[in-house]
């Protein structure tokens, strides 16, 4: 990630009036256009789908409702999160503000044979993979490696690296479909991998090439591209020229945009694809488009390169919000429910912070455990060496 | 620094110069960088977050308002891309100075670096040089784990074709990038990420700087310290540790790691009898393996005491602050070494031993 944010305490004043003037025009915010995916519009109206309404109609009202508590407790523990950096209690946050519709709606259509590979801010699929918030923030606090078990929740670790992690998903893939778990039809046997990365990432070779492996492989994989519009200060012009989903045609397979804010689409979207993946037809690309309302890490300050005006168009697009509107407006949720969840959000943000902050820092010997499965000759040595030096001190500290 | 010189007198501190305003290591490499794009219309800048947002650390904050789009360039999200690119485009006559994040995501360039811009003059019979400037962030100590810390300029002083630099002072920060621009062969400069805030002060004029020689940073008769980039700050504070003890360190600031200046190293050597190596990056086939093999190879009768090294933990870089700091080398680990070497028994309390009689 980057640490500019500690530079920036050195511009100068001149560097800074440069910097708004260039800052001033306001920019055209895309809307995603007409393909793209929606069921639910920014104002909580159901949009009809002859192709994606089936994806939908049998959720209960229970289940809309849980969507919405999905939401809104990430956002929550995200925003914990943040403050918890922001009080020196955590290294770095990346956070997934804005981007919670896109994560709970493709986490939810997971089965749980399904395997997901995250990038650093998949908060909410980490969430609807029964991840608990605090082994993340473990995770930025330095004091685990994210401390869940990949193998029984289905979900990859972080990968920081950018694009990697998509070869990784595709190789994976191929490693259900050599075991046989792809076109069954036995439901609770075939499996998908999901691949999440970011409109950045689609530059990176890795990446397209893990869609030419997945192709030519008809991996059970589906790419599910979060487009928040930003790679860290970069717009989308810095990275294509034609709207990202359409490159997957040119791959040989099918590329979806879908409104990322809209967690009903992005729910019946995302099965589709899995479906697909799962009976033995291959990749598909997901585009959500979305919009990164915060900084890009804990480290940036978005307001030098791009201007509020966007994030004010983006505001009226709010993922929770238009849910809500949907909730009230259908008479599926009471205050009764909202106020209750208000409770248990801060609850849980209350836990999440105490969790963090009673979290016991590793012991310096433990940076050379898992260098290696088996011990190594060279490891323990210096592990032996380290040992002893410290020793040392606590010797001479008491004389 | 100075030009090349006589490898054997260590270089006393020149007379105070008059001195420019405070400035930062960072200031020093955005001037470097300034100066360049001002001097010669075919330097350009590339890389991710350069234009804008001024670079990820912040260097080329404020150059896309001076220079424009055309000369600071947002990438596409691919090392590999801007890399390669940056090799065509100093075929065809240009200057490009190409920005990678941290020297980890450098790997994702590896190819272009090693099998093409080091060895395009090569293949080609001579006939395709590649004045291309590759600057990367290394080193740990920031908190940014094992993806982003790792300190591997010593595989890139490897590689043959390559020339490879690292600028430990404001000087250097200040002024290796112009004569880097005039190598015609391809020039890696490795920015340690905690020197980017590190002050001080300019002379004025600026001196001119070599990219050629390692430069002595402290003279001293009883021990040589052989460090570089992020290194040399720690070595120096052990330096003074090691003052406090009565050991006289000379403390030798590689530089340019490839290729190495052996003679600045063997004439150290030839003074103290005795050498420590610091080098952030694993000791298993390290540059600081390199550098004790030749003072094994060429200064071998001058040596009174193995060599030293004191390198990171074998390790991948920690992510918590106190695993990540016990895993490099520190100022105190550096004086333990240099303690050995002198008395060969590291406890710093016999003062009896004198100068080296090897
Ligand atoms: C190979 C590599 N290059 C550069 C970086 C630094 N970096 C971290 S995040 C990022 C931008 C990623 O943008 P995007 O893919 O859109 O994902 P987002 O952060 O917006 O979720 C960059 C350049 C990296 N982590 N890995
Ligand atoms: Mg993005």
């Amino acid at each position: 990630m980057s640490d500019n944010a500690v530079a920036s305490a050195s511009t100068s004043a001149s560097e800074h009036d440069a910097l708004a003037e260039l800052t001033a025009p306001v920019p055209e915010v895309g809307d995603g256009g007409p393909e793209m995916v929606q069921l639910l519009t920014p104002e909580g109206q159901r949009v009809e789908s002859t192709e994606y309404d089936h994806y939908v109609q049998d959720l209960t009202d229970d289940d809309l409702r849980g969507f919405y508590r999905d939401l809104v407790l990430i956002r929550r523990v995200d925003a914990e999160a943040t403050a918890l950096q922001r009080q020196g209690e955590l290294g770095i946050w990346a956070s997934l503000l804005g981007q919670e519709a896109a994560q709970v709606g493709s986490g939810r259509a997971l089965r749980p044979q399904d395997y997901a590979f995250p990038t650093y801010r998949e908060h909410g699929v980490a969430w609807c993979r029964g991840v608990n918030p605090l082994n993340l923030l473990g995770l930025f606090r330095g004091v685990n490696h994210g401390g869940w078990d990949p193998n029984e929740k289905n979900f990859h670790l972080y990968t920081i690296v950018i694009g990697a992690q998509t070869l990784h998903a595709t190789g994976y893939a191929m490693g259900i479909q050599r075991d046989g778990d792809v076109g069954t039809g036995d439901k609770d046997r075939d499996a998908a991998v999901i691949a999440y990365f970011g409109d950045g990432a689609s530059a990176q070779g890795d990446v397209n090439e893990a869609f030419v492996y997945a192709a030519v492989n008809n991996a059970p994989v589906v790419f599910f591209c979060q487009n928040n519009q930003w790679a860290i200060s970069e717009p989308n012009e810095r990275q294509t020229r034609i709207p990202l989903y359409q490159r997957a045609r040119g791959f040989g397979f099918p590329g979806v945009r879908v409104d990322g804010n809209d967690v009903l689409a992005v729910y019946a979207v995302t099965q589709q694809a899995l479906n697909a993946a799962r009976s033995g037809n291959g990749p598909t690309f997901i585009e959500a488009y979305t919009y990164r309302m915060g900084a890009h890490t804990t480290s940036d300050d978005p307001t030098k390169y791009r201007v509020s005006a966007e994030v004010e168009v983006w505001k009226h697009r709010d993922p929770i919000e238009r849910l809500k509107s949907y909730l009230v407006h259908q008479k599926k949720a009471d205050q009764d429910f909202f106020d209750a969840l208000d409770k248990e959000a801060d609850e849980l943000a209350a836990t999440v912070r105490e969790g963090c902050l009673s979290m016991p820092d590793p012991t310096g010997e433990s940076m050379f455990d898992h260098v290696y499965v088996e011990p190594h000759p060279l490891v323990e040595q210096e592990r032996r060496e380290f040992v002893d030096y410290h020793a040392g001190f606590a010797t001479e500290g008491e004389h | 620094m100075t030009p090349a010189r006589a490898p054997s007198a260590p270089r006393r501190e020149a007379a105070p110069a008059p001195e420019t305003a405070v400035t930062t290591y960072r200031e020093a490499l955005r001037e470097a960088h300034r100066e360049a794009l001002q001097r010669d219309p075919r330097v350009f800048l590339m890389g991710e977050d350069v234009g804008r947002y001024g670079g990820s650390f912040a260097v080329s904050l404020g150059l896309v308002e001076e220079f424009g789009e055309e000369r600071i360039r947002d990438t596409p999200l691919s090392e590999s891309a801007f890399t390669g690119a940056g090799i065509g485009a100093a075929i065809r006559g240009m200057r490009p100075i190409v920005e990678i994040m941290t020297v980890n995501f450098s790997l994702l360039a590896l190819d272009q670096i090693l099998n093409n811009a080091a060895t395009l003059l090569h293949m080609s019979g001579g006939q395709l040089a590649v004045p291309l400037v590759i600057r990367m962030t290394t080193g740990g100590g920031r908190q940014l784990a094992a993806q982003h810390s790792h300190s591997l300029e010593g595989w890139y002083a490897h590689i043959p074709g390559l020339r490879v630099l690292a600028p430990a002072t404001l000087e250097d920060a200040r002024g290796m990038l112009w004569p880097a621009l005039q190598d015609p062969d391809p020039v890696l400069i490795f920015e340690h990420g905690s020197l980017y805030g590190l002050k001080g002060s300019l002379p004025d004029p600026l001196p001119e700087v070599d990219i050629a020689t390692a430069a002595v940073r402290r003279p001293g008769s009883d021990v040589t310290l052989v460090a570089y980039g992020g290194g040399l700050g720690k070595t120096l504070e052990a330096a003074e540790l090691l003052a406090a003890d009565g050991i006289e360190a000379e403390v030798i600031d590689l530089r340019v790691l490839r290729p190495l200046d052996d003679a600045t190293l063997l004439g150290s050597l030839a003074r103290t009898h005795r050498a420590v190596v610091v080098d952030e990056a694993w000791r298993s086939g390290s540059l600081a393996g390199e550098i004790s093999a030749r003072l094994a190879e060429k200064g071998f009768w001058d040596l009174d005491a193995p060599v030293e090294r004191v390198c990171g933990a074998e390790v991948p870089l920690p992510y918590a602050a106190h695993l990540e700091q016990a895993a490099l080398p520190q100022p105190e680990t550096i004086a333990a070494a240099a303690r050995r070497a002198v008395r060969g028994d590291g406890t710093g309390e016999d003062q009896g031993d004198g100068s080296g009689d090897g």
